[in-house]
């Protein structure tokens, strides 16, 4: 079947649906959502704990409910949805070919593309964690997937790999469900997470989180009977004699998030090294032109309610896109990851915007830090604006703000670094 | 006096909160960046609640669940409580968000309530 | 005791070996019945090895593995063809840095030439580097050898079983032999965990275990397990290397290999060390290491380690570096060991069933009452096409006819592999049908990619206890003991309080 739109937006997740509700917001008509899976949401409807919402709504929210919220005014505004579809291709040439039962090869003919594909989780393969290949090795989202929307407790006795969010609050989910978890490891010295869940998922039912710790062997040949754990040190490598074994039945890896951007490299987009997403302008606007991204596809955000954010963002440029009447700067302004800093979404700064105030810059920092600054300085070691924050962490990502006052024409780039505040 | 560290959770910021204190009776409350977290620490330290989300178990519905959470935060120490009662509840679909699955869940006078949409499955 | 069934001849194994003899004997009046222990054929070492067809340079010629490999190696187009599995004669390269190396290299060649390989070309300097860019720039000299191809090892496996099971032969899964019936220094039956099945000829080809089985009629020799390692990385990197890539070999192994796979993944290794127990499938720190330095020194620029997608083991039934026993027992009439098949056992497994027939033609007129072969006349050469979505995705258009005829292929049920729901219904409904998640995975790919089943393991599992019409709770990884799921949601709160 052919079809002509004037957006066709790729997943229907946070990010997705955010930008389709703000691209009709901003004028633009004839849209097209895309989801692989049966029902709207993304990984939402499977997140049933509260923590949803309150950047966004000031209210606190359980996934669902977010999801919901979003889910009703797509529907309200009658934007056209097509679920248990799955994309296969986009072109340069904006052309995009999906798959589904009903319609068989979809090849829609599109002026702008959203990229909201969101992400996967990384697997014990990704780590090389050794060890034998039984049954009882899940990653944390599908067995969340299997209790929360399937109806199966995947194991009794539990060990969590990674104190991401999910990890933590998948050890909560099944403390509550009856299973015993009997500890969460972390390869690191401190918690990947946000602090908040391990206060309510792991201290609230005294689960052991076991920093520098990791995973040196799987045994169990049918199914997971035991793991070896053991202390690593600042390298990483185990130090010999810190083994210890754990008898379990089911190991959880929360190792961490990857953009799924299989259809972006596909179609000659690049990505950054480190966020593994697309290198975009503050639009979210990739390299190639009418082509956008969003939410976790871009970057691997901690809250649903920066995911939307950013559809949003995404969803207006698109509109001021198709308006065209978009006014370039002389030359683009390169943002540029300083001392302890990871990365910075966006990229570079393309677009003249009159009446803009300020552009919010995401970031993660590399290290643990605290009493801060985070100073930004153009490229001839200028300062231009600075922040102080009492702690930094990897685990909670940093928005800040870049005034418009300072881009001047002449401006070439920024580089935002994180240093100790001095005592004076 | 005794000192006791909280990590607020009424936000992702997570501010550490000191609570110091003489025979129980809180003497001050510091760390905190906005108001919520006076209210979290004397909350958390008097009578810690959490707000309690799992699922029921659906008849007739597209899914076989349905998520739900007390309306409003139950004491901490009932969370494990509040599961045994609610793993015997089964509802009938279709389910409405914010539909009341359980009124006065042990004896708490907090509601359990749907926080997502089910639609019924008709049988032909 | 209670008779199962009723056997002219049964097969013990359901590896490369035991399912392409019950294939060829299918072609004959024969009640023909193959017994493997694990829930599915391609269980042992036919399922965790390079999948190289080798060209036959390695073994020396006076051997069996000399011989049969290189007989075997032409036969691979029509058998792949047939029973449409894929297969690519990409070549391969033996390289090497040295003079040293340069004299070994041309040592390979004459006893390839010895084994009847007129084809082979020692290439050096920069002919080196135009067939292999990425090549490591010291490489001086490789032994080039155009016949070499990459296959899917269980995928010719399971449609050599399928297509024996289409012939007539009773493939019996979950079935162990505890002994062997003998009368008058004669095999007269196999008992099994499942009853006794009543034959005249048994074929041993148990892989690792052929020795156990072996012992039970007295004949001896030893099968020791030798490790290997591997890891495979995304499809996007395949495309590092055109030919399978060796190094210099050692006496115990062909060394660790760098290679497309014939989905176009890249795999490495496997390295070689000896373990104890024949089940023993761990992967090891040292071993991951080993595997990754070693395909480092052929492809200097290897992806990192964190996008390797898995990492497994394979056992070689290994006879102590001897050669392959394909042999009738001394010791008991009808009794025939097609044993130590190591590499080139795959490689070799054509020609080692027409060995067998040769063999089993013997066997079968010193048995009394004498049995005979003779041809059926319905026989089955082939498969039939089955249409995978990934292969379709530069024909599309080709697709939607598929997709019109039955809209299952239009449902997408992994993402990583691009596999349909309509595939999957077929996997399971085949002639030797997939009943847990690991035989889906090697017949469909399902859970093969990136995400390694993350998104559609919980899909899958869901279809599979809908069609087979059980409780997703009985759906297994790989058989019995092995079930995914613990129990349902609530169930183990109410468990505690009763």
């Amino acid at each position: 079947m052919k079809l002509k739109c004037d957006l066709t937006i790729i997943g229907g997740g946070p990010a997705g649906l955010a930008a389709a509700l703000e691209a009709k917001k901003n004028g633009v008509e004839n849209i097209l959502l895309l989801e692989r899976d049966k029902y709207l949401g993304g990984i939402l409807p499977q997140c049933i704990h509260n923590g949803f919402g309150l950047q966004y709504f000031k209210e606190e929210l359980t996934g669902p409910e977010y999801a919901d919220k979003f889910i009703s005014q797509i529907e309200k505004h009658k934007i056209d949805v097509k679920t248990e579809t799955m994309v296969i291709k986009i072109t340069s040439g904006k052309q995009v070919l999906a798959l589904n039962r009903d319609d068989g090869l979809l090849n829609i003919n599109t002026k702008a593309i959203v990229l909201a594909m969101g992400c996967r989780e990384r697997t014990r393969e990704a780590i090389a964690i050794p060890g034998s290949r039984p049954a009882g090795i899940f990653s944390a989202g599908t067995a969340q997937r299997y209790i929360n929307v399937e109806g199966y407790i995947p194991g009794r006795e539990v060990v969590i790999l990674g104190s991401g969010d999910i990890g933590m609050i998948m050890a909560r989910r099944m403390t509550l469900e009856g299973a015993k978890v009997k500890a969460v490891l972390e390869i690191m010295p401190f918690s990947t997470g946000l602090i908040r869940n391990k206060v309510q998922c792991l201290d609230d039912f005294n689960i052991p989180l076991k920093f520098n710790h990791t995973i040196t062997n799987i045994k169990g040949k049918k199914r997971v009977e035991k793991i070896t754990i053991g202390r690593v040190d600042k390298n990483m490598k185990v130090i010999p004699g810190t083994e210890e074994e754990i008898r379990c039945d089911t190991i959880l890896f929360s190792v961490g998030l990857i953009p799924e951007n299989e259809l972006t490299t596909e179609v000659g987009i690049k990505l950054d090294s480190v966020t593994r997403g697309a290198i975009v302008n503050e639009n979210r606007e990739t390299e190639m032109e009418g082509i956008f991204a969003c939410g976790n596809v871009l970057q691997v955000h901690d809250l649903a309610d920066f995911v939307t954010e950013e559809g949003e963002i995404a969803g207006r440029a698109v509109g001021e896109y198709l308006k065209g009447k978009r006014k370039y700067r002389t030359q683009s302004i390169k943002i540029i990851p300083g001392d302890n800093i990871a990365y910075v979404v966006p990229h570079h700064i393309d677009y003249i915007v009159p009446d803009r105030k300020k552009i919010k810059l995401f970031m993660r920092v590399k290290k643990p830090a605290e009493r801060v600054r985070i100073s930004f300085k153009d490229n001839k070691g200028k300062k231009l604006a600075s922040y102080k924050r009492k702690i930094v962490t990897p685990g909670e990502m940093i928005s800040l703000f870049l005034p418009e006052s300072v881009l001047t024409e002449q401006l070439k780039s920024v580089t935002i670094s994180v240093k100790k505040e001095n005592k004076e | 006096m005794k000192s006791t560290s909280l990590v607020c959770i009424k936000c992702p910021k997570g501010c550490r909160i000191t609570v110091k204190s003489k025979e129980d009776k809180i003497i001050s409350i510091t760390g905190n960046d906005c108001s919520r977290g006076v209210e979290y620490a004397r909350e958390e330290f008097i009578n810690p609640v959490r707000i309690l989300p799992t699922t029921i178990k659906v008849l007739g519905g597209e899914f076989p669940l349905v998520s739900v959470k007390t309306e409003k935060a139950i004491p901490k120490e009932l969370l494990l409580k509040a599961m045994e009662e609610i793993a015997d509840i089964e509802v009938e679909a279709p389910i409405k968000i914010g539909q009341v699955i359980k009124d006065n869940l042990l004896e708490t006078g907090i509601r359990l309530v749907a926080t997502r949409n089910i639609r019924r499955i008709q049988f032909f | 005791m209670k008779v199962l069934m009723k056997a002219d001849v049964v097969i013990v194994g359901g590896g490369i070996v035991g399912t392409a003899i019950a294939r060829e004997l299918s072609r004959y009046r024969l009640r023909i019945i193959l017994a493997e222990k694990e829930d599915d054929v391609a269980m042992g070492t036919s399922k965790a090895n390079s999948g190289i067809i080798h060209a036959g340079y390695n073994a020396d010629f006076k051997t069996l593995k000399g011989r049969l490999n290189v007989k075997s190696n032409s036969k691979f187009d029509k058998l792949c063809q047939d029973l449409k599995v894929p297969f690519k004669r990409i070549g391969s390269l033996v390289v090497g840095f040295t003079r040293e190396d340069l004299s070994k290299l041309i040592e390979l060649k004459e006893n390839g030439e010895k084994n009847g390989l007129n084809n082979l070309k020692i290439i050096t300097g920069d002919k080196l580097l135009d067939l292999e860019a990425n090549l490591n720039h010291e490489a001086k000299y490789a032994l080039y050898a155009p016949s070499a191809g990459i296959i899917s090892p269980y995928e010719l496996n399971i449609s050599l079983a399928e297509n024996a099971v289409i012939n007539g032969v009773k493939i019996l899964l979950e079935t162990k032999v505890v002994d062997i019936v003998q009368r008058d220094n004669q095999v007269i039956g196999v008992l099994t965990n499942k009853g006794l099945i009543e034959t005249r000829v048994m074929i041993n080809a148990a892989g690792l275990y052929a020795d156990e089985i072996a012992e039970k009629i007295g004949d001896d020799f030893k099968i020791k397990p030798l490790k290997g390692e591997y890891q495979l990385f995304d499809k996007q990197w395949g495309r590092l290397v055109n030919h399978v890539l060796f190094p210099i070999p050692s006496k115990l192994s062909k060394g660790i290999l760098v290679t497309p796979t014939v989905h176009g993944n890249l795999l490495i290794g496997p390295d070689s060390y000896w373990v104890k127990e024949k089940d023993n499938l761990a992967t090891t720190k040292k071993g991951i290491d080993e595997v990754y330095k070693g395909a480092k020194r052929l492809i200097p620029d290897l992806p990192r380690k964190d996008l390797l997608i898995n990492s497994f083991a394979g056992l070689r039934a290994n006879t102590r570096g001897k050669d392959f026993i394909i042999r009738a027992s001394k010791k008991i009439k009808g009794f025939i060991n097609v044993a130590g098949i190591q590499s080139p056992g795959l490689s070799s497994a054509p020609a080692i069933t027409e060995m067998v027939l040769d063999i089993l033609r013997e066997v079968m007129g010193d048995i009394y009452p004498k049995l005979e072969l003779n041809y059926r006349d319905n026989f089955v050469e082939t498969l039939d096409e089955q249409p995978r979505f990934a292969d379709y995705l530069n024909k599309l258009e080709e697709w939607q006819e598929i997709v019109e005829k039955d809209s299952d292929y239009g449902e997408v049920i992994c993402r990583c592999e691009k596999v349909t729901k309509g595939e999957l219904l077929r996997a399971i409904r085949r002639p030797l049908p997939a009943r847990s998640l690991d035989a889906i995975k090697r017949r469909i790919r399902t859970g093969m990619g990136r995400c390694q089943g993350g998104f559609c393991g919980p899909k899958v599992l869901k279809i599979l206890a809908e069609e087979l019409k059980i409780s997703s709770l009985e759906i297994s990884k790989k058989g019995e003991n092995s079930e995914i799921l613990k129990s349902k949601t609530k169930e183990m709160i109410k468990e505690k309080n009763s």
